[in-house]
């Protein structure tokens, strides 16, 4: 029937899209740890102008980053360069070019969280370690991260939840390409395009679920990680 | 590097309104009290022997090891100090043995026996299990200064440790930090701007003001000088050390020799020979010429004036020696400037001191 080859195609859609999201949470939790450590801990004047840089796709049109994006990835640019080096064109309308695209377009999403609780976190308990004998690699995962610990999370769910829902970078960059870069918020857009409501509906709801699940499973933790704090 | 028993600083650096100054050699044993008014410098000299804030000319030698020096910088991780902060800061994701034990070495871990000897010192045996944030004000600046004993220091440095608790707690922890006076051969830098807790625990005192030192020396005879702030205070007093000669069991009366005198102390039975600390308000200190042997005062003891010094235009501060020669142990006595001139008071008048009461403040080691 046509719903079992439809439902073929959502499922590649929503495996595309928790491939995306799982690698870019990873790859951001990796920069962003770093980088939210310099913002709260530098005394550099220009950090917050470091800040803003990242935060710019907080305001921008995704358009108008896929744009850019574009551009970058494209033959001419730095990623067509980088494709080059094993025999591709172009890092556009591929799956690395749309992680590049989401991790920098989800990056505010998880340093600021992250950035908020090593602040929170303060120098104290690190200055406390140090009198401790503890290096500062040390302290840093032994109290700074354990103790930040609710902001990693609300980073890392955020960063998810955003690389999920993502549209315009998307279609700026991927293209709608089944299996490659036809992600979920594509496919959504793909089937009312194609007047196909009925899977459309499908999707739009599962799409709701899972966004409620998301923020209330990460409102929970969070409060409970709070408590355990004080 | 020769060990020399004495810790040696000096730092000048600025401060918010003032810069701190100072450069002093102090024992490396007993408890070294910092005392000041708040904001004086007194935790930036912890801070700076910690290493936690870096002086821009500065040197620390802690028994011969040196700290810090022009060009040389250890950062705090490789200094073997212990520092109890004002706020218990214990790590809340840590249970409290996990806290205790944060800072031992892992190449030479604390023992079963020297754990359970300084969690039996500091009453930690009840809650070594469970969460930090059970924990009282009290009970949780305990621990804080049993995780500082582990990480096995070479000085214990306390910033106000008892300033962030109520009175209650105050007086439940000061027994344990006194204890650890008496047990542990560790040097200890503390500060407080609580002469009471000072009188308490210090063996030697530095007094502090706008980021210099004012003076620096025995707790006594700091205490005695009359041309220091603490003689000229409403509430002045002098600690002396005494131990214990005879216990009158019928009338519960202790009887302490000093250095220079024997006081009378009502007292609970106590052991002969054993230390204790006493204290002695020059308020409670009046002057006679004459032996007045009929008196409800308990101690009338042969004293020579040694100094004397105005307080205001009609009250003077009086130092005494005890002894009939004035060569003991130095005390103060607060009398009206008219008394001073009416039995026409001199320097080396030697003359009777009436105590109207001797308190007696902890053990001595």
């Amino acid at each position: 029937m046509m719903i079992q080859g439809l439902s073929n195609d959502i499922l590649t859609s929503i495996f595309l899209s928790m491939a995306l999201a799982s690698a870019t949470t990873l790859i951001l939790l990796v920069l962003a740890t770093p980088l939210a450590w310099w913002l709260a801990h530098s005394r550099a004047r220009w950090k917050e102008a470091i800040a803003a840089v990242i935060s710019i796709p907080l305001v921008l049109p995704p358009t108008v980053l896929g744009f850019y994006l574009l551009i970058a990835l494209g033959p001419n640019g730095p990623g067509g360069m980088l494709a080059s080096l094993w025999g591709a064109r172009t890092l556009a309308f591929s799956f690395p070019g749309l992680l590049i695209g989401s991790v920098l377009y989800s990056m505010p999403f998880v340093v600021q969280p992250i950035r908020n609780a090593f602040e929170a976190v303060g120098e104290r308990p690190l200055e406390v370690a140090a009198t401790l004998r503890a290096s500062p690699w040390r302290a840093f995962w032994t109290v700074a991260v354990p103790l930040a610990s609710p902001g990693f999370l609300t980073g890392a769910i955020l960063g998810f939840a955003h690389t999920v829902g993502e549209f315009g970078v998307v279609l700026m960059i991927g293209g709608n390409i089944p299996g490659q870069t036809k992600v979920l918020s594509i496919a959504v857009f793909d089937y009312v395009e194609t007047s196909q409501w009925g899977t459309a509906h499908l999707l739009a709801g599962g799409m709701v679920v899972f966004s409620f699940c998301v923020i209330f499973s990460m409102m929970l933790i969070e409060k409970r990680l709070r408590q355990a704090r004080l | 590097m020769t060990k020399d028993n004495k810790i040696e600083f000096l730092f000048k650096t600025p401060l918010d309104h003032f810069d701190l100054d100072v450069a002093l050699d102090i024992p490396a044993r007993g408890v070294t009290a910092l005392f000041g008014p708040s904001g004086c410098g007194k935790t930036t000299i912890l801070r700076c022997i910690s290493g936690l804030h870096q002086a821009p000319i500065g040197r620390v030698v802690v028994d011969g090891e040196i700290w810090q020096a022009e060009g040389y910088f250890r950062p705090t991780h490789t200094r073997a100090i212990g520092y109890v902060f004002q706020e218990a800061s214990l790590f809340p994701h840590l249970s409290v043995r996990k806290n205790l034990l944060y800072g031992q070495d892992s190449r030479s871990p604390v023992s079963t026996q020297a754990f359970d000897h300084i969690v039996d010192l500091l009453g930690l045996g009840r809650f070594l299990d469970r969460s930090p944030r059970n924990l009282s004000g009290g009970e949780r600046q305990r621990v804080a200064i049993g995780r500082a004993l582990f990480s096995s220091p070479k000085l214990l440095l306390m910033d106000e440790p008892l300033s962030a608790l109520d009175k209650p707690a105050k007086e439940e922890i000061m027994p344990f930090i006194e204890r650890l006076h008496e047990n542990l051969q560790l040097p200890i830098i503390y500060v407080s701007h609580d002469i009471n807790e000072i009188e308490h625990i210090a063996d030697y005192l530095v007094l502090m003001n706008e980021g210099k030192i004012v003076a620096s020396g025995a707790l006594a005879n700091i205490q005695s000088d009359p041309n220091l702030p603490l003689a000229a205070y409403h509430d002045s007093a002098v600690s002396l050390e005494g131990s214990l000669v005879d216990y009158d069991a019928h009338f519960g009366i202790a009887k302490f020799e000093v250095h220079g005198a024997f006081l009378n102390v009502p007292s609970s039975a106590i052991e002969i020979g054993v230390k204790r600390r006493l204290k002695v308000y020059a308020s409670n200190v009046s002057l006679s010429l004459e032996n007045i042997k009929s008196s409800t005062i308990e101690n009338l003891i042969p004293v020579c004036i040694i100094g004397m010094k105005e307080t205001n235009p009609f009250q003077v501060t009086v130092v005494l020696g005890l002894g009939r020669q004035g060569d003991g142990a130095h005390i103060l006595a607060r009398i009206t400037r008219r008394s001073w001139e009416t039995l026409s008071l001199s320097i080396n008048t030697s003359l009777y001191a009436q105590i109207k009461a001797v308190s007696l403040v902890r053990n001595q080691r």
